[in-house]
């Protein structure tokens, strides 16, 4: 084990609550769509010209949409261990939000134990390491 | 009025990995398209071209490029950006100033070089990018295809040899296909045993990209009439809608669906819009089609376009395959041509491609892959940024 600090992969875009973590995504202010990334611009939403929003932790859970894994090593900028470990990778339904969201499901569960339509739960996990500190993400755990 | 426009010649450069300049793919469809017409380059009053993003600032503004290859001689110019669709929309550009009379004969051409492995986006931490954050969290083209592809298999029981049969179906067509870079007839063990890159999809299930140039004379009937050819194929639709808020798939480079929670918001699928305005634009149904250029990106993608086109209702496409519906002989034939399972993707020049392979079979010039006696037939593509295309053609 080291010593390195823990840091969010991506500033902002969630909270690093070990337990409960929440993807930090923004609400339009006039027609409640939401946004993840989140988005302090200008409302999306054809019929609505806004430009307030307010910052909201989303939902934690959702239902599996789809999924997949990566048997090979993706590109740059990904950092890959070495050697590479596949992961699976899963699209994931938010209820109230009514939006899905992408994200790699946490090591150790492989596309055989995932069903469309399963209850999946946003945990943080290690993205990868630098010289510096532990870069974590969030990642989907689906529920047994 | 008769919104339709005569396809008076088309042409292909052969796809593959040639390694040579993409304007050259360009010039040689071009030339081939004007031997079919039967016109001379000088007679072409707009040139449209099909934008690359690969070759430098050649490519940014190919009209031009493969207009001045093929040698200047004052015609308008334009070039068009829209991924996948790029074609369409240079043909959409087109077709817009025929029918507007501000021109008679138009050129309509795209080609592209593609670079050695990966598709890899700039440099540098950048998370504001999707396409750049997707990578960084492990998420690669064909992870899109197969979440399309898995979900098939959990809500509408398809499997694994169904998209095998997709494969094996456009590798027999490509088979005797001139201008496709694999000419090989697959066997499900070969697929099966080939290397699963995003589970349920394996390496022979998912396309390549590849170097080509496809190009198209077109002109208003009254030039085609003029001419002698009042029975060329007709352009009846060229559709290049955006999609409507809220998106129902997580689409590439994304991370994420649009949010459908506001009052009034409804997911809506966006390729099965393309279609849809095609058959408006035409004034005619699926029911009328005989046959379909899809974009199969994977072969399971090919399924998904089934539906999309209202070739059969929702859930149903993998029947199409089981029963050869959709093979050369078939009762609706898809991807004659191999598709880019046989092609290989060569963005600006695929979308033209298709609609070349159509006016071949409509013509009957298909040599070994021509069917019965075809009316109708029609393109979708879709590619980023929520550009997508949808092209019908007629006798």
């Amino acid at each position: 084990m080291t010593n390195k600090p823990v840091q969010a992969a991506i500033e902002g875009w969630f909270t690093l609550d070990t337990d409960t973590p929440h993807l930090i995504g923004a609400c339009c202010d006039k027609c409640g769509t939401y946004y993840f990334p989140k988005t302090l611009s200008f409302c999306k939403n054809p019929a609505c010209d806004s430009t307030t929003f307010n910052e909201v932790e989303l939902s934690r859970t959702g239902k599996i949409w789809s999924y997949t894994n990566a048997c090979y090593k993706p590109p740059e900028p990904f950092v890959a261990e070495e050697p590479f470990v596949p992961y699976a990778i899963a699209a994931v339904e938010l209820e109230k939000e009514k939006m899905i969201i992408l994200g790699q499901v946490v090591k150790g569960v492989d596309v055989d134990q995932m069903k469309v339509g399963q209850t999946a739960e946003l945990v943080l996990e290690t993205l990868h390491e630098d010289d510096d500190a532990i870069k974590v993400t969030w990642k989907w755990q689906p529920q047994r | 009025m008769s919104q339709d426009i005569a396809v008076l010649g088309v042409g292909m450069h052969p796809w593959g990995k040639w390694g040579r300049n993409f304007s050259e793919y360009g010039v040689y469809a071009a030339r081939e398209a004007l031997k079919d017409a039967g016109i001379p380059w000088q007679d072409v009053q707009f040139v449209s071209g099909a934008a690359t993003m690969r070759c430098g600032y050649p490519g940014y503004v190919a009209g031009a490029t493969i207009a001045q290859a093929l040698g200047w001689q004052g015609a308008q110019v334009n070039t068009s950006y829209a991924a996948c669709a790029s074609g369409s929309q240079a043909l959409a550009a087109a077709r817009a100033k025929i029918l507007a009379g501000e021109c008679e004969v138009a050129l309509v051409v795209g080609a592209d070089t593609t670079p050695k492995g990966f598709l890899a986006p700039a440099k540098g931490y950048r998370p504001e990018d999707p396409d750049w954050l997707r990578f960084y969290l492990g998420i690669t083209n064909p992870s899109y295809f197969a979440l399309y592809a898995r979900r098939r298999m959990d809500l509408y029981g398809d499997t694994e040899e169904d998209f095998g049969l997709v494969k094996i179906k456009n590798s027999e067509n490509g088979f005797t296909n001139p201008n496709a870079r694999y000419k090989k007839k697959f066997t499900m063990e070969e697929i099966k045993n080939s290397a699963m890159v995003a589970d349920p999809l394996r390496l022979l299930q998912i396309c390549a990209t590849s170097d080509g140039g496809a190009a198209m004379i077109v002109s208003s009937m009254e030039y085609a009439k003029r001419i002698g050819k009042a029975n060329a194929v007709k352009v009846a639709a060229v559709s290049t809608v955006t999609p409507s808020f809220a998106s129902a798939v997580v689409e590439m480079p994304d991370i994420a669906t649009d949010s459908a929670a506001a009052a009034g918001v409804e997911a809506h699928s966006f390729r099965a819009a393309l279609p849809k305005k095609a058959y408006e634009q035409a004034g005619i149904g699926p029911e009328d089609v005989s046959l379909a250029e899809v974009y199969d990106l994977s072969s399971a993608l090919e399924l998904d376009w089934y539906e999309d086109l209202m070739l059969c209702p929702r859930g149903e496409a993998a029947q199409l395959v089981r029963e050869g519906a959709t093979k050369l002989g078939g009762r609706l034939p898809v991807n004659t041509s191999g598709g880019l399972a046989c092609f290989g993707e060569a963005v600006p020049a695929q979308a033209i491609a298709q609609v070349c392979e159509l006016t071949w079979q409509l013509r009957g010039q298909a040599g070994e892959r021509q069917i019965a006696n075809p009316k109708v037939g029609i393109t979708a593509n879709q590619g980023l940024f929520g550009h997508g295309s949808s092209v019908i053609l007629k006798r």
